[in-house]
């Protein structure tokens, strides 16, 4: 098939990247692994065998609890969120309205720009002040006369994590949105038309032929969404900074591991990180990969 | 059609409703950043300014200007190289494979997904110990986790062209660097607008791997506005400014290229 020099060329072509990839990643991981069942605490590096206690040390600690309870909070307000705003603005940007371009030019805007900026705007539009002191977005609730709105935002107890949730929903929805679109585009006109003449209505259309044509973006979405929110860490370091109620994973992983140099649990949170986006992402590249091969 | 467009005229409002939405966080830190201090105030946020005041500009400049050249010095190199050996490796991989090829391709991708955390000690462990710190270290860190993404928007690209491209160019004698070099670089333009973009961002707004790897004379622009932003006493028409001059570079990217940007995000995404 290939020529002995070609082939030894492309190997040799490709060795550096694969090598990089081979340390860098699967290397590290392995590393990070034998240091998450380490006794290593401290600015020396320790190996000492530990077991599974770091594990086990972390499914009994408090702080983790908060941190898995605002993961889901997190990830189902922002998936759902971005999901659900995402499909509606890319379904009303699909009727081939005047404009489109610069609505969708306007909903993607927010993905160029970094969380930490992002983080920086919505800590003052969610300011949590009451009375005299009242800011932000409240401030303009009662300017609308919709002081009802008004609410401590990532300062509520419990479910303050959802508040950080809708400025990820900010940032992300018009890459969902933008998804849809480009799904929406791909299915052929002929069906929509075919639907029409049979008399089904605008929502009919949507609702039973678009929506089951569109489940591989929404699974897409799904998996992309999905294992950001496992990841989020900038966003939530620059609204709230290193506020309990309002820990992550990857907030805790890195103050234990660069603030604590607890290095053997920093090392725990990361692999566990890293397990919880595997089972997502796996499978996902196993099927996208064979539906590549069979069309 | 008339009607129907009539029809859906009401359409604008959910849409424009939602442009205030998506606008909001813009026009806060556009009229903030131009009010003089004495009009900052907590009550008054949503007020235009009373004039248009650069003064902000110029002390953000001041504080962050150090950053943002970091940020340039550390994000052009991590760009050009790790889209190249992504325009290499998705040629290998897409057209000139050899046994194994179709293995390694979704190692390589699964790179694109995992959570920095669990590689972040080893990270920082060895790039000390080999001696790469700093700005250098930040961009060799950058290159080589870029990998999966530029390699994987190359070898989509290169799949897509038909293989009877390749054959012609082989019958006519030319080599492996021959029909990379005249036949498939010079139809990739796209494809490197599209890496180039998403590189540039990913770098640029990276926070996480700056944090860890840089002291703080080489801090990039995202650290040194956590920083700023984090501060009691710089006044808050000095930070709106100065996540405007952080955010510009990606905006303006955005601005002129946004339809390629686009399709790279869509690259890196649906076919992923």
């Amino acid at each position: 098939m290939l020529r002995d020099k070609d082939r030894y060329l492309s190997i040799l072509l490709i060795s550096p990247s694969i090598l990089a990839v081979l340390i860098f990643i699967y290397g590290f991981i392995a590393w990070s692994v034998r240091v998450s069942l380490s006794k290593w605490k401290g600015l020396n590096a320790d190996y000492t065998w530990n077991g599974l206690t770091n594990y086990i040390n972390l499914f009994a600690d408090p702080r983790f609890a908060v941190d898995i309870r605002n993961t889901l909070i997190f990830t189902g307000v922002f998936v759902i969120g971005s999901i659900l705003l995402g499909f509606l603005l890319a379904v009303m940007l699909d009727q081939g309205l005047r404009g489109e371009g610069f609505f969708r030019s306007l909903f993607l805007f927010p993905m160029a720009i970094s969380y930490i900026v992002t983080g920086v705007v919505w800590r003052w539009l969610m300011n949590p002040a009451t009375g005299s002191r009242t800011s932000g977005l409240n401030l303009l609730f009662s300017y609308l006369h919709l002081d009802f709105l008004q609410n401590a935002w990532h300062t509520t107890p419990y479910w303050g994590i959802a508040a950080i949730a809708l400025a990820a929903i900010w940032q992300m929805s018009g890459y969902t949105m933008a998804l849809y679109l480009a799904g929406l585009r791909s299915i052929p006109v002929e069906l929509r038309e075919a639907a029409q003449i049979d008399g089904a209505s605008e929502f009919q259309i949507y609702r039973h032929i678009m929506l089951p044509l569109l489940s591989p973006v929404t699974l897409s979405a799904l998996i992309i969404l999905g294992h950001m929110s496992l990841k989020v860490f900038d966003l939530i370091y620059a609204i709230a900074g290193k506020q309990l109620p309002l820990d992550v994973p990857a907030i805790y992983m890195w103050q234990t591991t660069f603030d604590g140099l607890f290095y053997g649990r920093g090392a725990a949170i990361g692999t566990l990180l890293l397990i919880s986006v595997a089972v997502l992402i796996i499978p996902y590249i196993r099927y996208t990969l064979k539906t590549e091969t069979e069309s | 059609m008339n009607k129907l467009r009539l029809n859906k005229a009401w359409l604008y409002i959910p849409l424009i409703l939602m442009a205030v939405f998506y606008l909001l966080p813009m026009y806060v830190m556009l009229v903030t950043s131009f009010k003089s201090f004495a009009e900052v105030d907590l009550k008054t946020m949503w007020n235009l300014p009373s004039g248009i005041h650069f003064d902000n500009f110029i002390e953000a400049f001041s504080k962050l200007s150090p950053s943002l050249w970091n940020s340039f010095m550390m994000v052009i190199p991590a760009t050009l190289l790790s889209s190249a050996l992504g325009s290499l490796n998705g040629f290998i991989l897409a057209k000139w494979k050899f046994r194994g090829a179709d293995i390694i391709f979704p190692f390589i991708l699964f790179g694109m997904f995992i959570p920095y955390q669990s590689i972040l000690i080893p990270l920082v462990q060895f790039m000390s110990a080999v001696g790469i710190t700093g700005l250098p270290g930040l961009a060799m860190a950058h290159i080589i986790y870029g990998i999966p993404i530029t390699t994987l928007t190359f070898r989509n690209y290169y799949a897509s062209l038909p293989q009877e491209l390749l054959e012609a160019a082989k019958i006519d004698g030319a080599d492996m660097l021959g029909i990379y070099r005249w036949i498939l670089l010079p139809i990739s333009i796209p494809s490197f607008v599209v890496v180039l973009i998403w590189q540039f961002t990913s770098a640029w707004n990276d926070f996480l791997f700056a944090v860890v790897l840089t002291g703080n004379t080489e801090w990039p622009i995202t650290v040194a506005l956590n920083n700023m932003a984090g501060s009691q006493i710089i006044a808050w028409n000095v930070q709106m400014a100065g996540s405007l001059l952080a955010a510009l570079p990606t905006l303006l990217v955005y601005i002129f290229l946004g339809r390629y940007f686009l399709r790279g995000l869509l690259a890196g995404s649906l076919k992923g």
